[in-house]
């Protein structure tokens, strides 16, 4: 590396013959010089920022430490121990491995549904990807507020629907078995213009011959062309999409805070909002840092699944 | 065959289940802003009216404004977030620059770090930047919602990879010239990376806008309050009573971006799913 760095330092260096050692020396220096100065604002923030906050984390959840108190000290695995008997973590680590079970699948399924519609035809291409992407880019705090009037149990939108069409009326948010099923579908709702977007793109970069081809081989059916050609052909961007869409579910925290608190009776209770009530409601760093922990290794296997994959279509491409 | 026919018939299907799913998808936005036309009378019925009888529009937004400082509001969104993106881009365009263009002993073990940062979720560093920013005294200011986010890995991941392709030539070129590094940085290279620097620009901003998270812990005044905390706090004190107001609030915490994004909505789509991928 640095045999390289010397050797392509400027040419305006030899151009000016170095008289004595020291200038030179200078001289040589000034390019790793000028990278020094240019990356270290960069260098710092992100030692004092990310890294330093990511080794603080892994060390806090060692310790006993609570924000206000006189003294804390280290105590080994215990705060993970408490996690392993506490009922109330493995119900939050399974309500958010629900939710991503119930959200990934079902934006994805909705995201390729909506995306082969738009495809199928040429006109109004743009005005339909512009509608089905307002969801993402809105700010869902307001948007869940606008779910939660339209959720009412008495004067919602939905449940008066469903009386009209001679349905029962659901207590969507307070009912133990339909909150977490419903935050899910908030999820779905927000989330799926953007694997759409990402189908959208995947779809156009199917070579055409190849659905020429199937026809030519019998696929005489939209439905038998599309598991032909399309589906295999969709296979990076769909393993993509999903890894996408599962870290972003992960991450649920406003609308389990803004319409159902983690309740009723931990029924929403998920990973982030745990971290959250700990840390900041009942200041116990040690075990918040200890959730946040388990948190970033579920986040982190995730990305680093994604870099696979990215890896293998660039292979393929 | 079924050619012309089927095709057509097609066509007019595509066309109705599109417009059935964009009418289901559009049905929050429509609700929320029929709801805060109308008057409390309308809105605790027991059947579904689509548009009030009595328009109460200017009496709940009237009632909105008045009961939280919602200008307010909107005004630190805007400076929260074009603070944040005008720092990301002054520290990472250096940096990107320096990891593409220039030869130096580490630069691959920066760049690894550079990439691992990408991974790191910003809930999990919430806890130690917290008690950072409680030791230092600065929670509950505009620089504890924005410091977090001044520096963006990703942005400069963005940035070094748009940076590759600019050709060297330009670069040495300027060196001729005499322009110092940094010189090049904001003279040469920031010119040329505008297209990637615009969908940055629309990924950061958006992000921040709608970031709830963060701020919810690092500010606690009222006057400090971004959008989605402000609103979230107005639903809190009406507890569920007074849904034009709220309803008229939400709306306007929303219309900026929404706003900016029919303006704008090629330019967004790409801005969000290509550099929110990460």
């Amino acid at each position: 590396m640095a045999d390289v760095a010397i050797a392509t330092t400027l040419s305006q260096e030899t151009a000016e013959p170095a008289r004595r050692g020291r200038p030179r020396l200078l001289a040589k220096l000034r390019r790793p010089l000028a990278a020094l100065t240019l990356l270290l604002p960069a260098m710092t923030l992100m030692t004092l920022l990310l890294i330093g906050p990511v080794v603080a984390v892994l060390a806090m959840s060692l310790t006993d430490y609570q924000l206000g108190a006189p003294s804390w000290s280290f105590v080994g695995f215990d705060n993970y121990l408490e996690l392993y008997g506490d009922r109330v973590f493995w119900t939050s680590l399974l309500n958010t491995l629900v939710y991503v079970a119930i959200v990934v699948p079902a934006s994805m399924a909705l995201g390729l549904g909506i995306a082969l519609l738009i495809e199928s035809g040429t006109s109004l291409r743009a005005f339909y990807r512009s509608i089905f992407f307002i969801p993402v880019m809105a700010t869902l705090i307001a948007m869940a507020i606008s779910w939660e009037y339209m959720l009412h149990p008495q004067f919602g939108l939905i449940n008066l629907t469903l009386k009209s069409l001679g349905l029962p009326a659901q207590a969507w948010l307070t009912n133990p078995e339909l909150a977490l099923p419903t935050i899910a579908a908030i999820g779905v709702w927000q989330l799926f213009g953007f694997n759409m977007v990402l189908f959208l793109a995947g779809l156009v970069s199917i070579p055409p011959h190849l659905y020429e081809a199937a026809v030519m081989d019998g696929a005489r059916s939209a439905w038998s062309r599309f598991w032909l050609v399309t589906w295999p052909m969709l296979g990076p961007v769909t393993m993509f999409v999903a890894i996408i869409s599962a870290i972003r579910s992960f991450q649920v925290f406003d609308t389990v805070h803004v319409l159902t608190k983690g309740g009723p009776s931990k029924a929403t209770e998920v990973l982030l909002y745990s971290m959250y009530s700990e840390g900041f409601e009942f200041f116990r760093s040690g075990h918040a840092a200890a959730i946040a922990v388990v948190f970033l290794a579920f986040v982190l296997l995730l990305t680093i699944l994604k870099v696979r994959v990215i890896e293998k279509k660039v292979h393929y491409a | 065959m079924s050619t012309a026919r089927g095709i057509s018939l097609w066509g007019l299907l595509r066309h109705v289940l599109l417009l059935i799913a964009a009418a289901i998808v559009l049905l929050p936005f429509v609700w929320m802003i029929v709801t805060s036309l109308k008057p409390q009378s309308e809105i605790f019925l027991s059947e579904i009216r689509w548009w009030p009888e009595r328009l109460h529009a200017v009496e709940n937004y009237t009632k909105a404004f008045d009961r939280a400082p919602l200008m307010r509001f909107l005004l630190n969104g805007a400076i929260v977030t074009v603070t944040i993106f005008m720092l990301q881009v002054l520290i990472a365009l250096p940096a990107a620059y320096a990891l593409a263009k220039l030869r130096f002993w580490g630069r691959e073990a920066v760049f690894a770090l550079v990439l691992f940062c990408i991974l790191i979720p910003p809930q999990a560093t919430a806890i130690p930047v917290f008690l950072l920013f409680h030791h230092l005294g600065i929670l509950d200011t505009y620089a504890a919602l924005i410091v977090p986010f001044t520096i963006s890995a990703f942005g400069i991941f963005l940035m070094r990879q748009f940076f590759m392709t600019v050709p060297d030539d330009l670069v040495d070129a300027a060196r001729m010239d005499g322009i110092s590094e940094i010189g090049i940085v904001w003279r040469v290279m920031l010119p040329t990376a505008l297209p990637a620097l615009t969908a940055f620009g629309i990924f950061s901003i958006v992000a921040h806008w709608n970031d709830y998270f963060w701020p919810l812990i690092a500010v606690n005044s009222k006057e400090l309050f971004t959008p989605p905390v402000g609103v979230a706090t107005f639903r809190n004190e009406e507890a569920g009573t007074d849904y034009g107001p709220l309803m008229a609030a939400a709306t306007i915490i929303i219309a900026p971006l929404i706003i900016a994004f029919l303006l704008a909505q090629r330019r967004f789509i790409e801005g969000i799913t290509f550099t929110g991928m990460k």
